[in-house]
């Protein structure tokens, strides 16, 4: 998640405001007060925004989740992440089944004029990296926030499928078959994410018995934690069913380290630390293997994904200097890739 | 015809210490949004710096890898489109020496211009 605030006073955040007012006065129940409104997220598609209602006097601290009507759609056909009335019903889901995930509390109506958008609890912590992994507050919780991960993510797989809206379920196949189309949508021919896709190819792990609730983004940098570890897992709108070790493996991708590379989970810890942390709350036994097999995936998957981030500037759909430098990162997932392979064989 | 010096590097170089160290403290007092937006900024002229010194030799030596990896000639990216179709079809893979060491002398020379640091 991105986080700064941009400074407002248009008339976007003055009706942002008023819709606010309504849907919350209609959900507490009396007159609502919208105080400290202010976007957080930087994408102009996917918005965040942070706001306080007041209701007889009692403060809710908020946010509101929104895709704006005129960006809903294409974008989000491209990337195939979770409509926002699909999200909502996956956090609810989560939060009933004992997830650390904010607790969602209404959505906003078509006629209301927001986009598809819904409102959830507000919680404190921070969500960038390079806070939790230098800053003095957070010292004691750097030691706490790889088994916490271990144990939040077993939990989300243990989410009873049948309390879930209809999701897309996805086996190792499919998701090869997904990034080998994202090459071809690029203007250049990337050999070592071809060698790593085939390498993949070849060693598919055989498909799980159980589709299980995957969330598919867990990483440093999609949840809050604050000085006592993380508070709240963030950024659902990958979650779909198929391999929990996904999971598993995706945190560990060395990109999500944010320089403490000798630490895999998520720059916190190590990959034993998690996994045990895993099965004590109740995960199957991991498989090293599998997991490795999800973490070459997952390099693969952050660097195609930093290559469609630049083409989303470099086709005109979305100028933005911040997306086209992301192409350069790419290639850091190519040293990772062919160390990688390197170590397996 | 050569342009006169500063050289493209040092040009870029110039405009980065700029704006890294001048422009960028009054934009995070002012504006801390456009301060991280200077920053991505500052970091890719920095890449561009790089580049303008060290990409027309990467450039060479991978031409000249791929002519004989793949024993043809072409564009750069003529040879590249042909061994990402090799890679696709498993007509070669990671147990081929000679594709590793082009792989890894090729990527070598990018992170060398993209992120000299990462590990």
């Amino acid at each position: 998640m991105t986080v700064h605030t941009a400074s407002l006073g248009g008339s976007e955040a003055d009706q942002v405001a008023a819709v606010l007012a309504i849907a919350a006065g209609r959900h507490f129940g009396g007159r609502a007060a919208i105080e400290g409104l202010a976007r957080e997220s930087g994408g102009a598609s996917r918005q965040t925004w942070s706001f306080d209602a007041v209701v007889d006097g009692k403060r809710h601290e908020l946010i509101l989740r929104r895709d704006p009507p005129s960006a809903s759609k294409g974008e989000r056909e491209r990337s195939a992440a979770l409509d926002r009335a699909t999200e909502f019903r996956v956090l609810r889901a989560a939060w009933q089944a004992g997830v650390r995930a904010p607790e969602v509390l209404f959505e906003l109506a078509p006629q209301d004029g927001l986009g598809e958008a819904y409102v959830m609890r507000r919680i404190g912590g921070t969500a960038i990296a390079r806070k939790l992994l230098r800053d003095p507050p957070y010292a004691a919780a750097r030691h706490k926030i790889a088994g916490q991960l271990g144990e939040i993510v077993a939990r989300i797989h243990a989410v009873d499928v049948k309390t879930l809206p209809p999701l897309a379920h996805r086996q190792a196949e499919d998701q090869i078959a997904g990034l080998r189309h994202l090459l071809d949508t690029l203007s250049q021919p990337q050999p070592v994410f071809e060698l790593a896709l085939s390498w993949l190819d070849r060693r598919k792990p055989t498909p799980v018995q159980r589709p299980m609730l995957v969330h598919g983004d867990y990483r440093t940098g999609n949840y809050l934690a604050d000085e006592t570890g993380v508070t709240a897992i963030l950024d659902w709108e990958g979650a779909h069913l198929g391999d929990p070790v996904e999971d598993l493996g995706w945190l560990c991708v060395k990109s999500w380290r944010f320089g403490a590379i000798d630490k895999p989970a998520g720059g916190f810890g190590s990959r034993d630390e998690l996994w045990s942390a895993y099965q004590r709350a109740g995960g199957d036994k991991v498989d090293p293997v599998r997991a490795h097999w999800w973490e070459v995936f997952g390099t693969v998957r952050w660097g195609v994904i930093c290559h469609t981030q630049a083409w989303k500037h470099l086709s005109g759909a979305q100028k933005s200097m911040e997306l086209a430098s992301i192409g350069r990162r790419a290639v850091e997932t190519e040293v990772d890739l062919l160390q990688l392979l390197k170590a397996a064989a | 015809m050569a342009q006169d010096r500063p050289t493209a590097s040092e040009l870029l170089g110039a405009i980065a210490d700029f704006l890294r160290e001048e422009a960028l403290p009054a934009l995070d007092r002012a504006e801390p949004r456009l301060g991280f937006q200077m920053r991505v900024a500052v970091n890719s002229l920095a890449i561009l710096e790089r580049e303008a010194r060290l990409g027309p030799s990467a450039n060479l030596r991978e031409h000249e890898r791929l002519v004989k990896l793949l024993g043809r000639d072409g564009t750069l990216d003529e040879l590249n489109r042909e061994l990402a179709r090799q890679l696709r079809t498993g007509q070669r893979d990671e147990r081929d020496t000679a594709l590793m060491a082009h792989l890894e002398a090729t990527v070598a020379d990018k992170i060398a211009i993209a992120n000299p640091k990462w590990r």
